[in-house]
C-alpha cells in the first residue's frame, strides 16, 4: 500500500474527509461571526453559546413537543434567531456607537449567562439527542467507514454557506447589506432602514449559529459548555480568514478543518493549538486575515 | 447564598438540642460545582454530606455538626486557597470530596500542613495513596489502580488480547493508561498502540478512525467526563463495535451512562464501586436522595461522601474531638468501616479504604425498564483483589518488609 510519511494513503484519505466535516462546523460559524461583524462591527462572543442553544431548542422541540430532527433543523434556528434578535434591540444596538471593546465584553457576559443557565437547569453531563433514522447507518467506502449523517452535515453546510454568500454577493438585499457595511449614513440617506437591517442580520447570523448548533446535537454531546469550547477555534477561524470576509469565513473554514485533521493523524498532541499557530503566523505576514482588505 | 442557608439549618439543627455537651465539628465539601465534573459530585455531594449527619443522629451524639461547601474549578490554585482559607479562617475540620486528581493532590499537602483531615472520594489517582500518601488523608472511593484492574483484567480474560489507548493527555489519563497497561501485559495481552488526545476533545472521529485501523480488539479509553461521553457517542456512530472491536470505558460514572442512554452506551463494560441498584439499602437510600437532588440517582462519588461523612463522624465522636487531624484518621483507620452503601470495611495504613468493586455491563434497552436502570453486575472484585497491594505503593507511611 503506498504511504505518505509512513501513514497509508487510505487512512489519510479518511482523516482529510473527517477533517472536512469538522471544517463545515467551523464554516457554519465562522460565516455567522463574520457577517455580524461586518455589519454591526460587534464581535459576537455569544455565538458558542447561541450554537448550544441551537441544540437545547432542537433536544426541547423532541421531548416537549414531539418534533424530531427536520422540524428542529427549521424551527431551532427561527426561535433562536428571534431571541438574537430581542438581544439585539434592547441591548445591543446601544452600542454601536462605543468602543469594540464594549460589544465584546456585553456578549461575552452574555454568553457565561447564558450557559451558567442551562448549566443549573439540565447539567453538565449532556443530553441524548439520536440520530435521524433516515440518516443513520453509514457507507463502506474504499478507505473508511463514513456514517451517512457526517456526509449530511457537509452537504447541509457546503448549501447554507454557497446559499449565503449568494444572497450577500448577487441579490439586491445582499447589496444593500454590502452597502451598509461600507457607509452606513450615505445609504440611510437613500433612503434604506439601516436599523432594521442591523437588526435582521444580527438575528441571521444568530440563526447560522443555532443551526450548526442542531446540526452538531446528534453528534457532539449536548450540553452547556459545547459552545465553550469550540468558539475559540471558530475566532481564530475568522481573525485567519480576515474579520468580516465572508467568502474568507468559508473557505478559511473548510480549510482549517482539513490542517487540523492532518495533525490528528501526525501529532495528535498538537491538533488542539495547530489553528492558532497558523492563526500567528497569518497575522505576522498578513495582519488583516487572507482574505481581509488592509483598512 | 448556599453556604449561608447550610450555616443557618445547621445553626437551627443545633439550637434545637442545645441540652447536650457540644463537640463542634465543622466539614468542608469542596469539589466541582460548575465544570465536567459538577454532575458526578457537585451539589449531589453536599446533599450527601448532609444525610449522613442527618442518618447519623450526631446532634443526638453530642456532636455539632455544620456543613459548608465550595467549588473549586477543576484548579488546584483555587482549591488550595479556598482550603487555607477554610482551615486558617473558618474553622473547617474536615474536607470531603474533591473531584479532579490535580487539586486532591493539592488538598493533599495543605491538609496536612495544618494537621487537618482530608476524605477523599471524587479524585482518581491513585498517588494519593501511594508516593503521595499522608497520615491526615483517606481515600475512600475508587483509584486508578482499581479502575484498571476492574476493567481491563476483565476485558483481557474475555479475549480481548490487544488492546489500543485513547488517552486524555494530561495527569490523571497518563496515570489511567499506565495502570491499565500494567493489569493487560500482566493478564497476557498486548498494548499495539495509543493516541494522546487534547483535553478536553470534542470530536473523537479522527482518533475512533486510528483506533478502529490499528486492529486492536479493545478500545480504551483512559479520559473522564465529556471526553469519554463524546468518545462512546461517536464510537456508535462509526459502527466501532458492530466492527467486532470492544469499548473499555475505564472512568465512567451512572450519570454519564444516564446522559448516554444505553441505546448508545449498551454492552460497555466498566467498573464502579457503587451503583445505586445494588441492594435494598443503597435502593433506599437512592430514593431518599434522589427526592433532594431533582430525581437524579446519586454517583459512586456522592455515595462515597456519604460513607466518608458517617465514618469520620464516627471517629470523631469516638474521640470527642474533630481538632486533631491526623487523630481523627488514625482513629478512622482503627475502627472497622460500616455503612448502608459500601457495607463493612476497613482503612488500611496508607489511607486506601478497602472495599469490594464491581464489573458492570450496560443494558441493552431492552432490558432498560427505566431512564436510571443502567447496569447488569457481572462480577464482585472483592475488596483484597481490586486494589494495588499495600506494599507496593511506595508508600512512606508503610514499612516495607
Amino acid at each position: 500500500m503506498p504511504t505518505i510519511f509512513g501513514v497509508p494513503m487510505q487512512a489519510l484519505f479518511g482523516q482529510l474527509l473527517l477533517g472536512l466535516i469538522n471544517g463545515s462546523f467551523y464554516a457554519i460559524l465562522s460565516l455567522g461571526l463574520a457577517i455580524i461583524f461586518g455589519l454591526l462591527n460587534i464581535i459576537n462572543f455569544t455565538h458558542g453559546a447561541q450554537y448550544m442553544m441551537g441544540a437545547f431548542v432542537a433536544w426541547m422541540m423532541l421531548n416537549y413537543a414531539g418534533l424530531g430532527y427536520w422540524w428542529a433543523l427549521l424551527l431551532a434556528p427561527i426561535v433562536v434567531g428571534i431571541f438574537g434578535v430581542i438581544l439585539e434591540r434592547l441591548l445591543i444596538s446601544r452600542l454601536y456607537k462605543l468602543d469594540h471593546l464594549y460589544g465584546l465584553l456585553l456578549t461575552f457576559g452574555l454568553a457565561l449567562i447564558i450557559q451558567g443557565l442551562f448549566r443549573n437547569e439540565y447539567g453538565v453531563s449532556g443530553l441524548p439527542y439520536a440520530i435521524p433514522s433516515e440518516l443513520s447507518g453509514g457507507q463502506r467506502l474504499p478507505f473508511m467507514f463514513l456514517p451517512n449523517y457526517r456526509g449530511w452535515v457537509v452537504v447541509a453546510s457546503l448549501v447554507v454557506c454557497i446559499a449565503t454568500w449568494l444572497v450577500i454577493e448577487k441579490t439586491k438585499l445582499g447589496a444593500y447589506l454590502r452597502a451598509a457595511t461600507e457607509n452606513p449614513t450615505l445609504v440611510q440617506a437613500f433612503g434604506v432602514n439601516v436599523p432594521l437591517l442591523l437588526t435582521l442580520t444580527y438575528g441571521f447570523g444568530v440563526a447560522l449559529a443555532a443551526f450548526a448548533g442542531v446540526l452538531a446535537a446528534p453528534v457532539y454531546s449536548v450540553n452547556p459548555n459545547m459552545g465553550a469550547d469550540i468558539i475559540i477555534v471558530v475566532f481564530a477561524v475568522v481573525v485567519i480568514g480576515g474579520m468580516g470576509s465572508i467568502l474568507g469565513s468559508i473557505v478559511t473554514g473548510f480549510t482549517l478543518g482539513l490542517i487540523e485533521g492532518l495533525t490528528k493523524v501526525f501529532y495528535p498532541e498538537a491538533s488542539s493549538t495547530v489553528i492558532f499557530v497558523i492563526m500567528v503566523l497569518v497575522l505576522l505576514v498578513k495582519p488583516a486575515g487572507l482574505f481581509g482588505r488592509t483598512a | 447564598m448556599l453556604k449561608r442557608l447550610l450555616l443557618a439549618s445547621a445553626l437551627c439543627a443545633a439550637a434545637a438540642t442545645q441540652a447536650l455537651a457540644q463537640t463542634p465539628v465543622k466539614i468542608g465539601v469542596l469539589n466541582d460545582r460548575s465544570g465536567v465534573y459538577a454532575d458526578i459530585s457537585g451539589e449531589g455531594s453536599v446533599a450527601a454530606a448532609r444525610m449522613a449527619v442527618e442518618d447519623f443522629k450526631a446532634a443526638e451524639k453530642g456532636l455539632k455538626v455544620e456543613i459548608v461547601a465550595a467549588d473549586h474549578q477543576n484548579k488546584p490554585d483555587v482549591g488550595a486557597s479556598i482550603a487555607r482559607q477554610w482551615y486558617d479562617r473558618d474553622g473547617v475540620d474536615a474536607i470531603f470530596d474533591v473531584p479532579t486528581s490535580s487539586v486532591a493532590l493539592a488538598i493533599n499537602q495543605v491538609t496536612r500542613e495544618k494537621n487537618k483531615a482530608f476524605i477523599n472520594s471524587g479524585a482518581g489517582t491513585a498517588d494519593l495513596t501511594g508516593p503521595q500518601c499522608s497520615p491526615n488523608t483517606v481515600h475512600w472511593t475508587y483509584d486508578t489502580v482499581a479502575l484498571g484492574n476492574g476493567t481491563g483484567g476483565a476485558m483481557v480474560k474475555r479475549g480481548g488480547s490487544t488492546w489500543f489507548f485513547l488517552t486524555a493527555d494530561y495527569a490523571f489519563g497518563q496515570a489511567l493508561q499506565r495502570d491499565t497497561t500494567e493489569v493487560v501485559v500482566r493478564n497476557g495481552g498486548k498494548v499495539i498502540g495509543a493516541v494522546k488526545t487534547p483535553f478536553p476533545t470534542a470530536d473523537f472521529s479522527s482518533f475512533l478512525l486510528q483506533a478502529q485501523g490499528s486492529g486492536a480488539k479493545v478500545i480504551g479509553l483512559a479520559n473522564a467526563g465529556g471526553d469519554t461521553i463524546n468518545a462512546i457517542k461517536q464510537a456508535a456512530e462509526f459502527g466501532i463495535t458492530e466492527g467486532g472491536q470492544a469499548i473499555a470505558g475505564l472512568l465512567i460514572f451512572s450519570s454519564d451512562i444516564h446522559a448516554l442512554t444505553p441505546k448508545v452506551a449498551q454492552g460497555l463494560v466498566l467498573t464502579e464501586p457503587f451503583y445505586w441498584d445494588l441492594n435494598d439499602a443503597t435502593r433506599s437510600f437512592s430514593d431518599r436522595f434522589a427526592k433532594q437532588a431533582g430525581g437524579k440517582k446519586p454517583t459512586a462519588v456522592q455515595a462515597g461522601v456519604y460513607a466518608g461523612v458517617i465514618h469520620y463522624l464516627k471517629a470523631v465522636e469516638a474521640l470527642k474531638s474533630a481538632s486533631d487531624g491526623g487523630k481523627v484518621v488514625a482513629k478512622m483507620k482503627d475502627l472497622p468501616t460500616d455503612d448502608p452503601l459500601f457495607g463493612k470495611g476497613t482503612i488500611r495504613p496508607d489511607g486506601r479504604k478497602i472495599h469490594d468493586m464491581y464489573l458492570f455491563e450496560v443494558k441493552k434497552p431492552a432490558e432498560s425498564k427505566g431512564p436510571w436502570d443502567l447496569y447488569k453486575t457481572l462480577a464482585t472484585i472483592p475488596g483484597a483483589d481490586a486494589f494495588r497491594p499495600l506494599n507496593q505503593g511506595n508508600c512512606p507511611l508503610v514499612n516495607k518488609s
